[in-house]
């Protein structure tokens, strides 16, 4: 689905500080498959999942979404393929404080512009499906950890996005959550949608949900198995 | 005569607009000059960001100049009680030689900004942004133009000077003062009527041949932007020259002005709104085709300029009815 | 179109919501700026509803008043002078006035007595102006003494109070028979304070000057519309300095603005982080923001215009008095005749709503730009 050639990322390009975070990357992304990306901290995970996200551009290389360049776009159009075809979780969640669960799942949706009837239906489908739809109208930082990621799930859904993109999902949670989110991400594997997840906790990239396992340390792909 | 309210804030306005476009020209420099749409480099990065700026301060200028031609209006007929001769707005512009041409320059900036933001406007739905380099280039043009506008409007309020009675119950009547022509010159109504309709109805009949053509046409294009100019000066003088006579039902009050006023019930506005509304879109549909070959603007600016075809149709048709209308309602009859 | 109005709405609500999270932040800035559209439309609204005043007072004066000057300064119209003036085209009526001035030390006000062209009390009897009902405590039928400039003291009895419509006018007015007149004020028999001519065309009032004083070099014809020209541009000219005083307060009120568009929190920050990321787009944000300066803009102003309305119309401009009325142009203590005009609401607009405009622009966009990679890094 998507494909990486020759990838580097810079920060703060051009000044003594200058970092290549990312330094060559390889990599295709099966689509309809679990990849899990794992490294030590500091190896340039999370810089792949963003370009991978269209969150930023890669310095150098080319990203092809579906044999179409992308990795020159302004990020008007990066935004929107991002808007269409990614949803994203967070590490740490990222629900804005103060607006319920539903208001935070409809978030997406706005620059949309479908009807809000609609997005609602869909926010409500999404949290009955995560045996939440009894906290739909509490305010986010009223829930627990384990509710707040299934709130963030739902968000990521709410456009009914191709791939899905978690960074650590269950760094933030204990072991029996994070078995509950493993069996949330094999039902998504099961819709048939792609996840990319970063990760290096062995109850996710051992467990078999996971087909595809890169190892990365100091911006470089490591093995690929 | 500057420290009137209505003066001040007109000034304010103007000095906005120019701070706005002159501070923000070395950034355009800029980007002409390191413009690179296959960088991924941050500095690239930054470029593209400024870009919304851009468009945001053109927006606010495009609006601050609408709002100011609005109040410039209206200040000057609110100030024709000030001068000996002057019955509203048309003799308050005509006490100094800079009246209208500081109103025609806001006019102008605020059609020229409509063009530049068409352009920006297509440039920025396509993938590549073709047309940076060019839309800044205009930025650039568009600077110097809104600094002699603004120029000329200060010139005229410098040199406004009020017939007063400068001691308490000191001075005679206003003697020295020149005679102002409070009237508009106008044509007579038979040709200006020829005008009108004329000139309305091409503007809508190209803009209906561009627009069923998908806007693919870049000659109707072309054709359009240039029937809309013309459609906009010979409706002025057309309301000018009868459409006016007919509002206020008196065979000798020209005045353009005059029919924004409430004893008028704003009728002027009905008639304004579209004309403004539909020149600038007319004007949009033309701005953008010299770039309809581009490759990635190949869909877009058809598409965008049979929207902008469309209103413009729709306005010029309009404007034409409703100063049909309300000729058909008047009492006046000036032509037997 | 719809899609854009949808989208519109979806960034309002999102706004209105973010607004109220962050009351306290906000409502520095929303008084701050209320109380400077407050401030500033009090100005337009008070010193409008004095020209108004102005104007109402000099639409019932006649077009031309005939002075007469002697050695450059004011004086009286001896008799046979009016005959002098002859017949003039365009005149349609001629009067010959009496009024004068009187200190009333008793109140420490000056009043204005007069002898009215038509319906004049009988002899004796007086009718006075609000301000002396209310500074004299006077109703109809009660008696008062004045002691004239010669020192004797005159009784009338008042026959009844003008009505408060235009109190400018009339506030300090005391009408009486020419007969009282001339006795209190000892004025010489035939003598008159000016003339007053009523003319038709208002094209015509210039010749009529310019003939006057070709017919009678010590004439001082004074036009009507001069007087209110005058007025008017004095008005303009004192609510046009106030106006650039206040400069200072709208330009500290844009710095205001800049910095608290600019110094977002960090909790606002990582919000916008947020929206970025799950697709928001930069000028998806620009429009919240732009959302968000409306409606604060639109309350300030509202509620900051409103309140100047109160405070001017039935509080008479409490405030401001001292600064705004000038002691040789009206009178204390009066009420204003409510007026809104147009062209003050847009002078308005463009001296509160521009400047913050144009204040929050390059923050807001500053705030739009944030990385939408930001919120995965820590
Ligand atoms: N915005 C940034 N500016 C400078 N350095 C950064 C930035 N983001 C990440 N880095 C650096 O890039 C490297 C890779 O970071 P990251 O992708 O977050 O690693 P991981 O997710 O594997 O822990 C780290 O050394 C980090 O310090
Ligand atoms: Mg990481």
């Amino acid at each position: 689905m998507i494909e990486l050639s020759g990838i580097r990322k810079a920060f703060n390009q051009g000044r003594d500080n200058e970092y290549w975070a990312l330094d060559g990357i390889d990599l295709r992304i099966a689509a309809n498959q679990v990849t899990a990306l794992r490294g030590p901290s500091g190896s340039g995970k999370t810089t792949l999942l963003t370009i991978v996200g269209c969150l930023s551009r890669p310095t150098e290389g080319r990203v092809r979404l579906k044999g179409g360049d992308i990795s020159g776009l302004p990020e008007r159009f990066l935004t929107e393929i991002r808007r269409q075809r990614f949803g994203f979780i967070f590490q740490q969640f990222n629900l804005i404080k103060g607006l319920t669960a539903l208001d935070n799942i409809i978030l997406p949706g706005y620059p949309t512009g479908r009807p809000r009837h609609e997005l609602l239906a869909r926010a409500e489908e999404l949290l009955v499906g995560l045996k939440l739809g009894h906290r739909r109208d509490a305010k986010v930082e009223w829930l627990s950890g384990g509710e707040q990621q299934r709130v963030a799930i739902c968000r990521a859904l709410i456009n009914d996005p191709e791939l899905v993109i978690a960074d650590e999902p269950t760094a933030n949670l204990d072991s029996h959550l994070a078995g509950e989110f493993m069996g949330i991400l094999e039902s998504l594997a099961g819709q048939g949608r792609t996840i990319l997840l970063t990760s290096h906790d062995p109850l996710v990239v051992e467990s078999n949900v996971v087909q595809n396992v890169v190892d990365m340390r100091d911006g470089k792909l490591i093995q690929h198995r | 005569m500057l420290f009137q309210p209505a003066i001040i804030a007109l000034l304010l306005a103007s000095t906005l607009c120019v701070l706005a476009l002159v501070g923000s020209a070395p950034f355009a420099v800029d980007v002409i000059r390191r413009w690179d749409i296959r960088s991924g480099s941050e500095r690239q990065l930054q470029l593209e960001r400024r870009t919304y700026l851009f468009s945001t301060l053109l927006t606010l200028v495009l609006v601050l100049q609408l709002a100011a031609v609005l109040l410039f209006v209206f200040n000057a007929e609110k100030m024709s009680g000030m001068f000996v001769g002057a019955m509203c707005a048309v003799g308050t512009l005509n006490v100094n030689a800079f009246g209208f041409p500081a109103l025609n320059g806001k006019i102008a900036v605020f059609f020229l900004a409509a063009m530049w933001l068409a352009i920006n406007h297509v440039d920025s739905r396509a993938r590549d942004y073709p047309l940076v380099r060019i839309k800044y280039g205009l930025l650039l043009a568009l600077a110097p133009l809104l600094a002699g506008s603004a120029w000329a409007e200060l010139q005229y309020f410098l040199d406004l000077k009020a017939d007063v009675i400068t001691s308490c119950c000191g001075s005679l009547f206003s003697e020295g003062s020149p005679t102002i022509a409070a009237e508009a010159s106008a044509l007579p109504p038979i040709p200006a009527m020829w005008l009108f309709y004329g000139s309305l109805g091409a503007a809508v009949v190209l803009a209906a041949v561009h627009g069923l053509g998908g806007g693919r046409q870049r000659w109707s294009g072309y054709l359009l932007a240039l029937a809309s100019g013309v459609a906009f000066v010979a409706t002025i003088a057309g309301i000018l020259a009868f459409v006016s006579l007919y509002i206020y039902e008196h065979p000798h009050h020209h005045c353009p002005f005059c029919i924004l006023k409430p004893e008028y019930n704003y009728q002027g506005y009905w008639l304004y709104v579209p004309l403004f509304g539909a020149t600038a879109a007319g004007l949009a549909a033309g701005a953008v085709q010299p770039f309809a070959r581009i490759a990635s603007l190949r869909e877009v600016i058809p598409e965008f300029s049979r929207r902008m075809a469309a209103i413009a149709a729709n306005g010029f048709f309009l404007t034409a009815a409703i100063a049909s209308f309300m000729i058909w309602q008047s009492r006046l009859i000036l032509l037997e | 179109m719809k899609l854009w109005i949808e989208k519109q709405r979806y960034l309002i609500d999102f706004t209105l919501a973010s607004l109220a999270r962050r009351k306290a932040r906000n409502i520095g800035l929303l008084l701050v700026y209320t109380l400077l559209v407050f401030m500033l439309a009090s100005v337009t609204l008070y010193t409008h509803a004095l020209r108004q005043e102005a104007a109402r007072v000099l639409v019932a004066s006649p077009e031309v008043v005939v002075q007469r000057m002697v050695a450059g300064r004011h004086d009286l119209i001896p008799p046979g002078y009016m005959e002098k003036i002859g017949r003039i085209r365009g005149v349609q009526t001629r009067t010959a006035r009496l009024w004068g001035y009187y200190y009333d030390a008793v109140t420490k006000a000056n009043y204005t007595f007069m002898v009215p062209a038509e319906d004049a009390p009988a002899k004796g009897e007086i009718v006075v102006g609000p301000a002396l009902e209310r500074s004299r405590g006077l109703a109809a039928n009660n008696g008062i003494s004045f002691r004239s400039y010669s020192g004797k003291l005159h009784t009338f009895i008042v026959a009844a109070v003008l009505p408060q419509a235009t109190e400018l006018v009339s506030a300090d007015l005391v009408l009486m028979s020419e007969e009282s007149f001339r006795a209190f004020f000892d004025y010489p028999v035939g003598h008159y304070t000016d003339i007053a001519l009523t003319v038709a065309n208002p094209q015509e009032v210039k010749n009529v000057a310019l003939k006057l004083s070709a017919a009678l070099p010590d004439a001082r014809p004074i036009l009507r519309d001069e007087v209110l020209r005058t007025y008017a541009a004095i008005f303009d000219w004192r609510e046009g300095i106030v106006l650039a005083l206040f400069s200072a307060a709208i330009l500290a009120f844009g710095i205001l603005a800049w910095e608290k568009a600019s110094g977002l929190s960090a909790e606002e920050k990582r919000e916008i982080g947020i929206l970025k990321a799950i697709g928001w787009e930069t000028g998806d944000v620009i429009k919240m923001k732009f959302w968000e300066g409306m409606l604060i803009s639109l309350t300030a102003f509202l509620v900051g215009f409103v309140a100047a309305y109160v405070h001017v119309f039935h509080f008479a401009a409490s405030m401001f008095e001292p600064v705004l009325k000038g002691w040789a142009v009206l009178y204390p203590h009066f009420q204003l005749t409510p007026h809104i005009d147009g062209v003050q609401v847009a002078t308005l607009f463009f001296f509160t709503v521009f400047p913050y405009a144009a204040a929050v622009l390059v923050p807001i966009w500053k705030a739009a730009i944030t990385d939408p990679d930001s919120v995965m890094r820590g």
